[in-house]
């Protein structure tokens, strides 16, 4: 017997008001993700991937249909208790990388730590870990600013996944990266998924990221169009 | 700590704005010191003033004198232990500008003035001159007065230049006596008036009664008042304070506007430091999204909010708190002995600390509002 899927969407549909007008984003989207998966969401601007993927994440709430993660329902959840839930299931990897500028980059992974019970010595430990599985041991006491666009987001990786959180959802994570940066982190979220079995969820408009998936799913005007299944099993190239 | 430091970290993001912030604050708290200690200088000489002497003056106005006959018919009254005459001279020392108070008194007035430490062979001294006076330490050192100096005054409400010899420098018992003035001879007084205007002769501009306990002051009031009831001269009788505060309440309109001021120039950094804290928030709107997203609630944006704008309002309070004193005594410097009492009080100390805590509570009151209501989507997509 099959164990249930990570992600269990039913009939989801979302809409925004616009002035007098409401423009349906999504409708009617019922899809299945299995734990251990690394998906990429594509579809043209306006599609709908990105409102999808805060569905999931939890940062957004649609208008119908059911949100299973884990086979909790995340819509039935008050902000407090989606919250907690976000901290201990959720890791997010944004494409302007979003780490606090005042903070170091050990401070800026330590940030989602502040919620669990851990003492200083055991996060300081954690962190530096993390820090030096994304290659950064050496730079942990830099703000962003003064680290490259890669760096920040290999920093944000490690934010994402210092929680050790079931699923990480990335919204176009190598959109402000230059070529080899973007396959760097590429390569990083492959072995997230590959070595540490975290499912991923990455919207991205770029067809050489979406390689990097396992699978792919394609939106378009808030629909469902497609799956393709069976990709990422090659590294990617710079 | 991780919290204090981020705070602290975001308080000085903006150097320059938080510096700007910070020096509004420390003006405008010392702007409010000073204004409020202004207003307890006004108080000074009635909060110094006691309830165990009473003054006695005409009932028409403080203009008009009483007879010196008067004298003898108050200290015959029960509860009554002093009678000392004081007569107002208002004269002018070199110009108009150095003015101070003379009065020409009874040689036991300073009997009634325990706060008011004579040294004894300075007080002999004066009571065997005719012409000696006595003069307060601040009077004496504002002008450099010293035992021996003769000090020419010229008279406007008795005519004619007078020449009083300095016999004694009076102390105050404590900071809050005010000193700034001088005494001499109601006899003196009295004897050149019987010479130059006889019909001006023997009048008294007011009575001061010690009185043998402070809580009968209202009867012995009273008493004195109904003896001189229907006669040429109706007496008015108060306590000292309340004699005092009746000049106090002569500027109240002032003190009215002073104190206003002071309320406004507190109003005024309020919104200077909510703008300052609005801008910020509405900067970091993305990163209190982010934080949201990372699972931090609504009370953790909450703190980084408050704490930065206390941080702000504590560090530009305190410097506010630090200078008044300096500033204070600056201005009692340039005021030139108007205002002989200006200390800043604990209280006023107080409100300065509670006026720096209550700017940066209510400036960072809306923009943690909208930091907590901020929809995470929204606050995602938002530009600094």
């Amino acid at each position: 017997m099959s164990s249930a899927p990570l992600v269990e969407l039913r009939q989801l549909a979302k809409a925004y008001q616009r002035g007098d007008q409401i423009v349906p984003v999504l409708t009617d989207i019922t899809l299945d993700i299995e734990e251990g998966e690394f998906i990429a969401l594509m579809g043209p601007s306006g599609s709908g991937k990105s409102t999808l993927l805060n569905l999931i994440a939890g940062i957004d709430k649609p208008d119908s249909g059911k949100l299973l993660i884990g086979g909790l329902d995340i819509t039935r959840l008050s902000e407090a208790d989606l919250a907690d839930w976000r901290a201990a299931n959720v890791g997010f990897i944004f494409q302007f990388y979003n780490l606090m500028p005042v903070l170091t980059a050990f401070e800026n992974v330590e940030l989602p730590l502040l919620l669990t019970s851990l003492s200083r010595a055991e996060r300081r430990e954690r962190v530096e870990i993390t820090l030096d599985m994304v290659g950064l041991a050496d730079r942990m006491r830099h703000v962003p600013s003064e680290l490259s666009g890669g760096q920040q987001q290999r920093v944000a990786i490690a934010r994402a996944v210092i929680a050790d959180p079931t699923l990480i959802v990335a919204d176009e994570p190598t959109g402000d990266l230059d070529r080899n940066s973007a396959a760097d982190i590429l390569n990083m979220m492959q072995r997230l998924n590959q070595e540490m079995r975290k499912t991923i969820i990455m919207v991205t408009h770029d067809a050489n990221a979406a390689h990097a998936a396992k699978s792919v799913v394609h939106l378009e005007k808030g629909e469902l169009i497609g799956t393709i299944k069976g990709r990422g099993e090659s590294t990617v190239e710079e | 700590m991780y919290v204090l430091k981020l705070i602290t970290k975001n308080a000085f993001r903006h150097r320059l704005r938080t510096i700007l912030t910070v020096v509004g604050l420390a003006i405008a708290v010392l702007a409010y010191g000073l204004l409020q200690t202004v207003v307890d200088a006004w108080y000074a000489g009635a909060a110094a003033a006691s309830n165990a002497r009473l003054v006695t003056r005409n009932a028409i106005s403080l203009v008009f004198p009483l007879p010196l006959s008067y004298e003898g018919r108050i200290r015959g009254i029960d509860g009554v232990t002093v009678v000392a005459r004081s007569n107002w001279f208002g004269g002018i020392y070199q110009e108009p500008k150095n003015f101070f108070a003379q009065f020409a008194v009874s040689d036991n007035y300073l009997d009634l003035y325990p706060e008011f430490v004579l040294p004894e062979d300075q007080h002999v001294a004066y009571l065997r001159d005719r012409k000696g006076c006595v003069v307060g330490r601040q009077l004496a050192d504002q002008f450099g007065f010293k035992l021996g100096d003769v000090l020419p005054i010229k008279g406007t409400i008795f005519p004619g230049t007078w020449e009083f010899v300095v016999r004694g420098i009076f102390e105050g018992v404590d900071e809050t006596k005010v000193t700034r003035q001088m005494m001499f001879h109601w006899e003196y007084l009295n004897e050149t008036v019987r010479k130059t205007a006889r019909r001006r002769a023997d009048q008294v501009g007011l009575y001061v009664v010690g009185i043998d306990n402070p809580d009968n002051a209202a009867s012995i009031s009273r008493s004195i008042d109904a003896v001189f009831k229907n006669s040429l001269a109706e007496t008015l009788t108060e306590t000292e304070q309340a004699f005092q505060l009746g000049f106090v309440a002569m500027s109240n309109e002032i003190i009215a506007a002073i104190r206003i001021v002071s309320y406004v120039v507190i109003l005024i950094i309020m919104a200077v430091m909510a703008n300052t804290m609005a801008m910020s928030a509405r900067e970091r709107t993305s990163e209190y999204a982010t934080l949201k997203a990372l699972g931090f609630g609504p009370a953790f944006l909450t703190v980084l909010i408050f704490g930065e704008s206390m941080v702000i309002c504590t560090i530009g309070g305190a410097f506010g708190l630090l200078l008044t004193p300096l500033a204070a005594s600056a201005f009692k410097k340039a005021a030139g002995g108007v205002f002989p009492v200006f200390e800043v009080s604990r209280q006023t100390i107080l409100l300065q600390i509670g006026c720096a805590l209550v700017i940066g509570a209510a400036a960072a009151i809306v923009p943690a509002l909208r930091a907590a209501r901020v929809r995470i989507v929204d606050g995602l997509r938002a530009i600094g």
